[in-house]
């Protein structure tokens, strides 16, 4: 299989005062598993649920309550870290993050600060055709998702619902490799189709499913690349963190904002002081939430409730055997075997489910065709109404079947646009209702020269002027395929206008 | 039949499957010693009504024929056990009125077999103690008391309520925990016979947590035989303590040959502390001539990291004390401050706390989290753990050079008065020396009773075993029991 290559994108640089700056980011995402039970329970993970009813004992810190290992839950994070290329470590550990809040019952969150369960791997990011940044990855590692607290329901009380205390999430931490907002917000994209692609999250960013803290510094052109050459992080700025984003939007708007505050205050002889800060989407701008002085002491150490976590390798190549075709591979292999752009195939590749209805739209047709088809054509169509892929009202069966009527000649291009209107808002076999609407091409060539003649009869005058003029014989093409309903076949049309006109 | 609640459970057991005896008559007499040992303050939570109902639902069984080994046999539960519907505190204001909806594995299983809870038992609080003194209920006296001198004496801790029920006939075992001697210490401060197993041997689900990695359920009984009796009932894997262990459980009480012929004990140098009581050092010495009479060979050996055992313990226990007890915050379930006008989550969590938590705990949770924030960590908690591996070294070596089983005293006194040493902490954390080496190593020992001394008071000697060899520690604890022929009682005062 061919590699595209790519070149890295150009880092974010803004202007300051006092020369050019520029941005480092990491971002830390945390992806709800896709798993029906939570991480050490059996109560469901179920959204939307009534407020605490998938509440295990364990799950609420009864007391004498132990936590169980959800295999599940294991072999999910496995096939991510797999998806990323990444080392997966076959003992890992499980550590309490311990810090007092309502919504966290036990005290402690369960995590593994120490022995994560994935290693180092990379995710390429893609930015426009050819131009992709690699963001390495530094760990995935599984932790307990704390409760809601509900502050605005009663003047005076607070709420807590536990439905998701306990829900396994993946987080999935970079290395500081991003240099943009744009590509922060494409990197989320991309793990998320990677999630997607793998079935270990659902993505669901509304609800929470898919989240990121992101880690924002600044630096003078230069000081990245003697970061990059060393590792040493003192060539880099100090960085602030942003918590817990769930839009794309609000990430770019959040990096964006947040740089500019730090440059400012730098160009004013200030420094960065290292924070969690909250990004207030009404106002645009962020806030500081605490700083490193007041920052939780989390008293991590190994939870004395679990064993270290081993798993086999033989385990983990079954889990490897089974890995769908990723996003990468895919892309690469519609425009090799197709002979699309990579824009078209990033496009089309960018969920599993467009890149399935692609493949059946194309198999045993021109690949081309059937890429503009979907893209140009149902797309464009789906979007108008703001429809998913998995809601077209169109299979890919049915615009396969207007494609074979293309291809054979059986309708014009003009005609299948009107197809498939017809068969996207009413349904049906295209061939059958070809037939029955009798939209069928008129190929036939003596049918064509009569309504040349009649067209060529009832126009003397704009036949002299086409005479002299030969670009005006379009005319006649275009009052014969009116005269046919569009039926003709546009060559044929072509075709014998010229010769009748003498052209 | 007026003291049947004095049968062995071994003699309980047989009178009951022979007929000789009903569980009603046997339970009600243990209730009614309950009833008249209030003095004692040894059951907390008496359970009477729903004892009877077990008791008649266990002759029910007997008659059919259909008798598990714990088949209407009368046992008290440590407080620390969650049992349905049943208080379950851990002796502690903080769970005031928690009553489970769970029971915990160790329990079912008892119950399972059988056997019928006459109630709950004293303990100090979050099993942090060694007199029984910090429980939330008060303390538990001591049935025995020195000749004449009828000072009150602690019956040790933290499952002194276990031992006291036991040694004063209120039930005919009980369940204890021991973390760093919890079960061994009081057994021996009341002349019972007290099983720590290996960790992992008993599931932890369903019992209050205090130090995950250390604690383990164990029995505690008038004999070697009743103790086998009772673990053969509570061991187990159970797939909902991920620390329990998956192996089988062989038959303890089939193991009990009284043959140790050719058994190698060892008497590790480390044990013979400064200052130790010479009718401690004596009763060590007869010990060991009982094993060697009996066939065993003593070898001496070293346990060389012993002394770094008491602070690694004090290090680890409180740190993931404070962890665990995290959840006692007010929001979900026992105690929660009344607040007042203006206070926030932070006052109802202090005044939650500091209400519902009696000094000890206290102390304990501010130790743990000292000993894991940040800076301190590596200096307290990382190094404890290495101190902790390396005491478990010490035991693999003496083990791989063929040592079976090691003999030590099994506490540094014998029963103390109430009140000696609760202002000192570090004079009662000295309680544990000769125990929580086992708990650090995750072994099992047991504490057998052994003689009396100058003034009429119990004291034990305590085996140590090699990992899952229950079986073959309590068989060289039976021919200890033979030997010693310890049959004394206390006398009744209360």
């Amino acid at each position: 299989m061919l590699d595209l290559t790519y070149e890295a994108p150009k880092p974010r640089v803004i202007a300051g005062a006092t020369g050019d700056w520029e941005l480092v980011i990491g971002l830390e995402v945390h992806a709800q598993v896709a798993s029906k039970a939570k991480l050490f329970s059996g109560a469901s993970t179920q959204f939307g649920a009534e407020p605490n009813s998938n509440v295990a004992f364990v799950d609420a810190a009864m007391p004498g309550m132990l936590p169980v290992i959800n295999e599940g839950c294991v072999a999910l994070a496995v096939k991510m870290g797999l998806g990323l290329k990444a080392k997966i470590n076959l003992t890992s550990a499980f550590d309490r993050k311990n810090y007092f809040y309502p919504d966290l019952p036990q005290g402690y969150q369960i995590s593994q600060l120490y022995h994560p369960i994935v290693g180092e791997g990379e995710v390429i990011v893609d930015m426009a055709p050819g131009v992709a940044r690699r963001v390495r990855i530094e760990r995935i590692h599984l932790e307990q998702d704390a409760g809601k607290s509900i502050h605005d329901m009663d003047p005076h009380m607070s709420f807590v619902d536990l439905n998701r205390t306990g829900v396994a999430l993946m987080e999935i931490v970079s290395r500081p490799d991003i240099r943009g907002p744009e590509e922060a917000a494409a990197y989320v994209v991309k793990l998320r189709q990677i999630l997607r692609y793998l079935g270990t999250c659902d993505g669901n960013m509304q609800n929470g499913n898919l989240r990121a803290d992101v880690n924002v510094s600044v630096c003078r052109p230069g000081d990245y690349e003697k970061y990059q050459a060393t590792q040493d992080f003192s060539h880099l700025g100090t960085r602030c963190e942003i918590k817990n984003m769930n839009s794309m939007r609000f990430i770019q708007q959040a990096i964006e904002y947040e740089a500019r505050r730090q440059i400012a205050l730098l160009e004013d002889g200030k420094s960065v002081i290292q924070e969690t800060r909250l990004y207030d989407p009404d106002k645009g701008e962020t806030r500081s939430m605490r700083s490193k002085e007041e920052a939780h002491d989390y008293r991590y150490f190994p939870c004395p409730d679990l064993l270290p976590l081993e798993i086999e390798q033989a385990w983990v190549d079954e889990i490897a055997a089974s890995l769908p075709e990723l996003p990468d591979a895919k892309k690469v292999r519609f425009v090799t075997d197709f002979g699309m752009t990579e824009y078209d195939a990033s496009v089309l590749t960018a969920d599993v489910e467009s890149a399935a209805y692609f493949e059946e739209v194309a198999r045993g047709r021109d690949g081309k065709a059937a890429a503009n088809w979907v893209i140009n054509e149902l797309f464009g169509r789906l979007k108008k109404e703001g429809h998913e892929i998995g809601e077209s009202p169109m299979t890919a069966r049915q615009l396969g079947g207007i494609l074979d009527l293309i291809a054979s000649d059986a309708i014009s291009g003009k005609i299948a646009k009107e197809l498939f209107e017809i068969v996207y808002t009413e349904g049906g076999d295209p061939a059958a209702i070809v037939e029955a609407r009798g939209m069928t091409q008129v190929t036939d060539t003596g049918a064509i020269e009569a309504a040349v003649d009649e067209v060529i009869a009832a126009n003397p005058a704009q036949v002299e002027k086409a005479k002299a003029n030969p670009k005006l014989a379009g005319w006649f093409v275009g009052q014969v395929m009116k005269a046919t309903g569009g039926k003709a076949n546009p060559a044929a049309v072509n075709q014998i206008v010229a010769a009748r006109l003498g052209l | 039949m007026s003291s049947l609640n004095t049968l062995t459970l071994a003699d309980a057991r047989e009178a009951l499957r022979s007929g000789d005896t009903t569980s009603a008559a046997l339970t009600r007499a243990c209730l009614d010693a309950v009833e008249a040992a209030s003095a004692l303050n040894a059951v907390v939570h008496p359970t009477p009504d729903l004892a009877m109902q077990q008791a008649e639902a266990a002759d029910a069984r007997l008659k059919a024929g259909d008798a598990p080994s714990l088949c209407g046999i009368p046992l008290g539960i440590k407080d620390l056990f969650c049992t349905r519907g049943v208080a379950s505190q851990a002796a502690s204001g903080i769970l005031e009125g928690f009553r489970p909806e769970y029971e915990s594995t160790v329990t079912t299983q008892l119950f399972e077999a059988g056997a019928v809870m006459v109630g709950k038992l004293n303990m100090d609080e979050f099993a942090m103690g060694s007199s029984n003194e910090t429980s939330v209920y008060g303390n538990v006296v001591n049935p025995w008391r020195r000749g004449n001198d009828d000072t009150a004496l602690t019956p040790g801790g933290s499952s002194g309520g276990s031992a006291a029920a036991v040694a004063a006939d209120l039930c005919l075992g009980a369940t204890g925990t021991d973390t760093g001697g919890s079960i061994r210490q009081p057994a021996a401060f009341v002349g019972i016979t007290g099983l720590k197993p290996t960790y992992g041997r008993c599931s932890r689900w369903g019992i209050i947590a205090f130090a995950s990695s250390l604690d383990q359920a164990g029995p505690m009984a008038k004999t070697v035989r009743d103790c086998a009796i009772l673990l053969q009932a509570m061991a187990g894997h159970d797939p909902n303590d991920s620390t329990s262990a998956d192996l089988a459980v062989p038959d303890f009480e089939a193991m009990l040959t009284g043959d140790i012929r050719g058994k190698t004990i060892g008497i590790p140098k480390e044990y013979r502390m400064d200052g130790m009581p010479d009718e401690i050092e004596a009763l060590w010495t007869e010990g060991r001539t009982m094993l060697e009479d009996a066939g065993a060979k003593i070898v001496d050996i070293s346990l060389p990291h012993t002394k770094y055992a008491l602070p690694a313990y004090y290090v680890i226990a409180p740190a993931e004390a404070s962890s665990n007890l995290a959840r006692y915050d007010g929001v979900r379930y026992g105690h929660r401050a009344k607040l007042g006008q203006g206070d926030g989550i932070t006052e109802m969590y202090e005044k939650t706390r500091a209400e519902g938590f009696g000094a000890e705990v206290k102390r304990r949770v501010m130790i743990g989290t000292y000993v894991l924030s940040a800076g301190f960590y590596d200096a307290y908690y990382n190094r404890a753990r290495k101190v902790r591996t390396l005491i478990k070294k010490d035991f693999e070596d003496v083990f791989a050079q063929g040592v079976d089983a090691i003999l030590t005293p099994a506490t540094p006194s014998a029963a103390f008065p109430l009140g000696q040493e609760f202002d000192d902490p570090v004079q009662m954390y000295l309680n544990d020396v000769f125990t929580v080496t086992v708990n650090l190593a995750g072994l099992p020992g047991i504490a057998v009773p052994a003689g009396l001394d100058r003034q009429g008071l119990p004291l034990g000697l305590q085996l140590i075993g090699k990992p899952w060899e229950e079986g073959e520690l309590l068989n060289i604890a039976q021919t200890i029991e033979d030997r010693a022929g310890f049959v004394a009682k206390p006398a009744k005062w209360w």
